[in-house]
């Protein structure tokens, strides 16, 4: 049935949204372009096509050859890699518990992570370097334990997101597959192995993506923590980078290009993940 | 409710106690340690605290008078309120007229979600490239459009007044677009699930009586979305206190003349290059109190009444 006349008229609705799409799509192929031209050229016609005479790699192989992109994506790697899996193991354990178990002290917990979501990583930085510092992990100019002192607190600071999301979509999970799985003996864990996994297998993965992307593009912690050249990670490259680059713009454009490709491949490939997770546990916070 | 499956409490030390242990040393721990901290004088990172201050209140006392804090809260609240108005302004009307549309609104979302899964650091350098005095590409925009007053010398090079972004008149623009722009994609995501959680029904209930149009969004879509804009807000707000990547990548330490500082780069350049670190600790205490108290008040306004 036809709800009626539209207040807006379709065309003007489909320029609007076209003309917002436009502000968020044309930056980044704006330094795309750019970061393919030739050097002097930027700043005097940016808006062409980098063709014939004006196109050049040269800003990526000197951004290659300048900066340790190699080694900065590998700490990045790692650093992510763990922090994700730590957050994911974790996270769906406790959020199965705090779902399917009740207990006193249940709500204390439930309120406490809400907590935890609001703490600003301002508000916790400076106890953690010191009990680290203390424990022989930050400052000590050791790569992997630098590297590890980064990780530790990232998954602290992902936790509690991760659980609230979870949480959402275990409860979700129909319990009656939980009882038949218990009827033919499996146990707690089996069953959540072999049940709730698989059945909330989407969420998982929206939880570990955004894991993934908060603890990449973090520069806050990064910079508390990889002091050194060969700790820096993908962020604090690029914040040395625009430190050190001066008026070599086509060397600043190649690096973000650099920076922003790999979260470029998992966004537009788990894009469905992404949008359907959060919205899922923002609206019900 | 509770299945027989889960009446044997002893598995569930193992599902809870590696999360909260986690979040006892990483998250709560830490928190408490740093209100400690604001009372004590601490004399580099990673040092032990080598006594109260004297008088133990002197941070706060600092806080009250210190004129760059002064600048950086003026600065972060004009921000919660730009945040509160153009970020979920701009997403609620974004969201209502996607909401209209069949044909490409998954392309819209995809491509409004965008820039928040991008580091705020690619951002600034992209945004420095953007701003970029002479040459950038707002400017560049300017003078093709003739919009930049320019000479001709006489030996025919051609000298333009370049437009600087980053001066005293501009900073604020230049500081605050890229984060409110960010982030409009997130709160239209939201609010569009909001929106279609809403029932046809009501829709057409609404149609037989004769409201359509802007009288059908008044009446029904807003009341009915208050929950998840209130949602939206304290969102915003806490978002807004927690802002750091983005304008310190473009101004750094409060560029220009100390007129830029925000809460989070303001704590930050304490903390790390002036190794203020007590002093660090009482901004994030005060980013924290700022942060309940603002959320408090946009649930007193905003929050429907239980009824509803």
């Amino acid at each position: 049935m036809d709800t009626g006349r539209k207040s807006v008229p379709k065309i003007l609705t489909y320029v609007l949204l076209s003309f917002w799409a436009l502000t968020t799509i044309y930056p980044f192929i704006w330094v795309i372009l750019n970061s393919f031209r030739r050097k002097g050229l930027i700043i005097s016609d940016s808006f062409s096509l980098p063709l014939g005479d004006a196109f050049t790699w040269d800003n990526y192989l000197t951004a290659w050859e300048r900066s340790d992109f190699k080694n900065a994506y590998l700490n990045s790697f790692l650093i992510s890699g763990t922090v994700t899996v730590a957050v994911v193991i974790l996270a769906g354990l406790a959020a199965y518990g705090l779902v399917r178990y009740r207990f006193p002290g249940r709500g204390l917990l439930y309120s406490l992570i809400m907590a935890g979501m609001m703490f600003p990583v301002f508000s916790t930085i400076i106890p953690v370097f010191r009990m680290e510092a203390v424990m022989g992990l930050a400052g000590t100019g050791n790569r992997w334990l630098s590297l590890l002192a980064v990780i530790l607190p990232q998954i602290a600071g992902n936790l509690c997101f991760a659980i609230i999301i979870l949480m959402g979509f275990i409860q979700s999970v129909p319990i009656e597959l939980e009882e038949s799985a218990y009827l033919d003996g499996c146990n707690v864990f089996q069953i959540y192995f072999h049940i709730i996994i698989p059945a909330a297998k989407s969420s998982f993965a929206t939880v570990a993506i955004f894991a993934f992307l908060w603890s990449y593009n973090d520069l806050f912690t990064q910079s508390f923590f990889l002091r050194y050249p060969q700790e820096r990670a993908i962020t604090g490259l690029l914040n040395e980078i625009s430190s050190q680059a001066g008026v070599n713009y086509g060397l600043m454009a190649a690096s973000v290009v650099l920076v922003v490709i790999p979260v470029l491949i998992v966004y537009v490939c788990l894009q469905k993940h992404i949008i359907k997770g959060l919205t899922a546990g923002a609206v019900k916070g | 409710m509770s299945s027989m499956i889960y009446k044997k409490k002893s598995p569930l030390i193992l599902f809870l106690v590696p999360a909260f242990l986690f979040l006892l040393v990483y998250l709560y721990y830490p928190f408490f340690q740093n209100i400690v901290n604001t009372f004590m004088k601490i004399g580099g990172l990673g040092r032990a605290a080598e006594g109260l201050n004297e008088p133990w209140y002197e941070n706060y006392q600092r806080l009250w008078t210190d004129p760059y804090m002064r600048t950086a809260l003026k600065n972060t609240l004009l921000l919660t309120v730009c945040t509160i108005v153009f970020q979920v302004g701009i997403a609620l009307i974004l969201a209502l007229l996607v909401d209209t549309i069949r044909v490409g609104a998954q392309f819209f979302r995809t491509v409004y979600f965008f820039p928040i899964v991008i580091s705020a650091t690619a951002l600034g350098l992209m945004f420095n490239l953007i701003f970029l005095y002479k040459g950038g590409m707002v400017n560049q925009l300017l003078l093709n459009m003739g919009k930049l007053p320019t000479e001709v010398k006489a030996s025919g090079k051609v000298l333009v007044q370049w437009l600087d972004w980053k001066d005293q008149a501009h900073f604020l623009f230049t500081m605050l677009m890229p984060v409110m722009w960010q982030y409009v994609g997130f709160y239209f995501v939201i609010l569009i699930t909001g929106l279609n959680n809403i029932s046809p029904d009501l829709y057409e209930a609404a149609a037989l009586d004769g409201a359509d149009g802007w009288k059908r969004t008044r009446y029904i879509t807003l009341p009915l979305l208050r929950n998840v804009l209130c949602t939206c807000l304290v969102l915003a707000i806490t978002g807004a206190l927690k802002v750091f990547d983005l304008p310190w990548i473009m101004f750094g330490a409060g560029m220009p003349e100390n007129m830029s500082w925000l809460t989070g780069t303001y704590m930050y350049d304490q903390t790390f290059n002036k190794m203020n670190v007590d002093y660090g600790s009482t901004i994030a205490v005060l980013i924290v109190v700022l942060g309940v108290i603002l959320s408090n008040v946009a649930n007193r306004i905003f929050r429907p009444s239980e009824d509803l």
